[in-house]
């Protein structure tokens, strides 16, 4: 059986599920901690370090680290709110990232972290990396400019037998986000929509479906990211 | 000795250009020339992209008519995905688009004679530089300058709700609309609180026109004789003849009335319309193919389509129409200065047409994309407030865009400014000692008068306005003015 332990998120005295990612538990009672990479009851990436919070005063990823007996997370601070910005900045550098034009825009969570965070013109230069595009299958346009590298597609994604669609090619500063063109010149409509769906960028499209949704009715048009987890407290 | 003047920048212009005019020995003007100094190169970086991009990559091009390159693009793309060639959508996505396309022709219209135009009419050409802009009309002529505001302001609405914002937004998708217009936001422009209801941008629109009719009848030498060329002229024009900004066939009519384009499909552009390139100006020469570079010129724009076109569709814009013909004994009005006039009855035309819209209930239906075979290759083309604007894209079995070329309204226009130029550059110049800045000025307004929009011209990196310089025989530049 679960064993119920007590935690406090910035000074808020909370109970939760021992074991459980802070995450998950927080979510669950109406605090929002950001996450790009972070899927519920997936095991965690940690790759974007947005969930960022602090535990007993140490700096530590909300979406890695389990819940234990009185914790102390800080959450919503201004330091925090700070790195959270510098990390959204540094995503958006490190691509190619042109929201004017993108089918995600609006629906896009890191354009919505952006907002939220409040980025004006990033402080760092751009890197402006060659990526090429991938249009060679019939459902999916791979634009590898706007990846950021969550891992999301190549957990979630897979065909029938189980097998990856996604994954990662090269390393360090070259890696890059690629797909098995065989599996997924199979994908169904569905897939390919699930596959557009789970990326928080524009880096999966599926194809022809661009700007059917209107300009007022996307999901962050009117209310920001993390509003219907922060309304449960409410 | 002889000299180059060069006016840089050309102010009250949308986009960045320069003038530089070279006189001779005597002090007469040799030569001029319109030079267009931004680049942008749009054509090539769309190359692929997904095409269902493109009516929403494109358009930023420009921030004044966006919804011109939006639709034009919209409808090239309508023909790859097989929807046919603008007539070819469901009602509802047709009209959306006549509306959205109406909403901007109003509010660019507007802009232009109210915030533009309209300082070199109610204070002079020559009159002094720190009064003749938008601020002095707004304080000599509150009026005016409310109207103005409040007309582009309805016409931006229009677009906000047909495209989802006022600049830029994503209405257009291939094969139609993916939004009807609610009730709510019908009756906002139908019965909005004075001024913002669609009767009164009737009645100011009927007022504009009314005031330009006053000055003319005033001043009927300078609107009459400024800049004043025979040319030919080329628009879209529906089926039947009619005047329709939004779709049609190509017609273009010589100085005397004769088609010398007679109605052609715009999918077969190419075989018609050729672009000659010139070193000193990034933007391209458009002329007939069939008539050449020399003669093949012609004006696009307010002026040519009511050349073109046999009659205009609304009841208030056709009477005034008829008067406009009347003028010129129903041959093509070659006044450069008539370009104002024309524009005013399209502004009016474009009030009629949206109030016709929205009592239109196909409006509120939601059969809003229709599709067919797909297609490798298409050519939408729309007339954008300053004229034909042109859209062409071809795309691979990847769905990416391999090639695209656009023919920007002001392009079209760019042999005819750069003529109005010189034709007023002598005028005023020859045999002059001292350049005044109204002698500049005057070289300005003959270009206001096309409305250009230079940024969008040269698919454009900079600032807004145009200079003016002067060059000895020798080229040695011996002055130069900002406007």
């Amino acid at each position: 059986m679960s064993e119920k332990v007590n935690f406090t998120i910035d000074g808020k005295t909370l109970t939760g599920e021992k074991g459980r990612f802070i995450v998950d538990v927080a979510a669950e009672q109406g605090v929002y901690i950001p996450t790009l990479c972070h899927m519920k009851g997936e095991k965690p990436a940690g790759s974007c370090r947005i969930c960022t919070v602090k535990v007993n005063g140490r700096a530590m990823a909300a979406c890695t680290t389990p819940l234990e007996a009185n914790m102390v997370i800080e959450n919503n601070t201004p330091e925090l709110a700070e790195l959270r910005k510098v990390i959204v900045e540094l995503l958006f550098v490190e691509g190619n990232h042109f929201c004017p034009s993108c089918e995600k825009s609006g629906n896009c969570e890191l354009q919505a972290m952006g907002y939220r965070y409040q980025m004006m013109v990033p402080r760092f230069n751009y890197n402006f990396p060659y990526r090429e595009v991938d249009a060679s299958t019939p459902k999916i346009y791979l634009d590898r400019n706007r990846c950021i590298f969550c891992k999301k597609c190549v957990r979630a994604i897979k065909d029938p037998q189980g097998k990856n669609i996604f994954a990662f090619r090269n390393r360090g500063a070259h890696l890059e986000i690629n797909m098995d063109l065989t599996l997924a010149a199979k994908m169904s409509d569905e897939q390919a929509k699930a596959a557009m769906d789970i990326c928080p960028v524009g880096a999966i499209l599926k194809k022809e479906i661009g700007f059917n949704v209107p300009i007022g009715q996307r999901k962050y048009d009117k209310v920001p990211i993390g509003s219907e987890i922060e309304k449960l407290s409410k | 000795m002889s000299k180059k003047i060069t006016i840089e920048p050309v102010t009250r212009v949308e986009g960045h250009g320069k003038v530089t005019i070279h006189l001779d020995d005597a002090g007469n003007v040799s030569d001029s020339r319109l030079h267009i100094v931004e680049f942008r190169g749009f054509e090539r970086f769309v190359q692929g992209r997904p095409y269902w991009e493109a009516p929403v990559l494109v358009q930023r091009l420009c921030g004044i008519c966006p919804v011109s390159h939006h639709l034009a693009a919209a409808k090239a793309l309508d023909v790859i995905v097989g929807a046919g060639t603008g007539d070819g959508l469901t009602p509802t996505g047709e009209k959306m688009r006549r509306l959205m396309h109406y909403g901007q022709m109003f509010q660019s219209h507007a802009l232009h004679f109210f915030h533009l135009c309209s300082p070199d009419l109610l204070f002079g050409y020559d009159s002094d530089p720190a009064i003749r802009n938008v601020i002095g009309v707004a304080l000599k002529h509150p009026d005016l300058a409310v109207q103005g505001v409040m007309m582009r302001k309805f016409g931006q609405e229009i677009i906000a709700a047909t495209a989802g914002k006022k600049i830029h937004g994503t209405g257009a998708i291939p094969g139609g609309i993916n939004k009807n217009l609610t009730i709510e936001e019908r009756d906002s422009f139908l019965k909005g609180a004075d001024p913002m209801n669609i009767e009164k941008m009737v009645s100011w629109a009927q007022g504009a026109l009314d005031f330009f009719k006053g000055y003319h009848a005033a001043n009927r030498d300078f609107i009459d004789n400024y800049a004043f060329f025979p040319s030919n002229h080329l628009s879209l024009v529906r089926k039947d003849g009619a005047l329709d900004l939004y779709h049609g066939v190509m017609r273009a009519v010589d100085a005397q009335g004769n088609k010398v384009l007679n109605d052609v499909d715009y999918q077969d552009y190419v075989k018609y319309i050729g672009e000659e390139v010139r070193s000193w100006s990034y933007m391209k020469f458009p002329f007939m193919k069939h008539m050449g570079k020399e003669t093949g010129w012609y004006r696009v724009g307010p002026l040519a389509r009511l050349n073109t076109c046999d009659f205009i569709p609304t009841p208030l814009a056709q009477k005034e129409f008829e008067e406009f013909r009347a003028y010129t004994q129903g041959k093509p009005n070659n006044h450069c200065m008539h370009m104002h006039w024309a524009r005013l009855i399209e502004l009016l035309h474009s009030a009629e047409v949206i109030r016709d819209l929205l009592n239109d209930p196909d409006l509120q239906k939601n059969d809003l994309v229709k599709k067919g075979t797909k297609q490798s290759e298409g050519v939408g083309l729309i007339e954008a407030p300053r004229g034909t604007l042109f859209h062409h894209y071809k795309i691979n079995e990847n769905d990416q865009i391999v090639m695209a070329n656009l023919i920007v309204s002001t392009t079209n226009n760019n042999e005819p400014m750069n003529r109005s130029v010189n034709f007023v550059a002598k005028k005023m110049m020859n045999g002059q000692k001292e350049i005044t800045e109204g002698m500049m000025n005057a070289v300005e307004i003959a270009i206001r008068a096309y409305d250009p929009c230079l940024s969008c011209a040269t698919h454009a990196l900079g600032k807004m306005p145009l200079e003016i310089a002067l060059f000895d025989s020798n080229g040695v530049e011996i002055d130069r003015k900002k406007s």
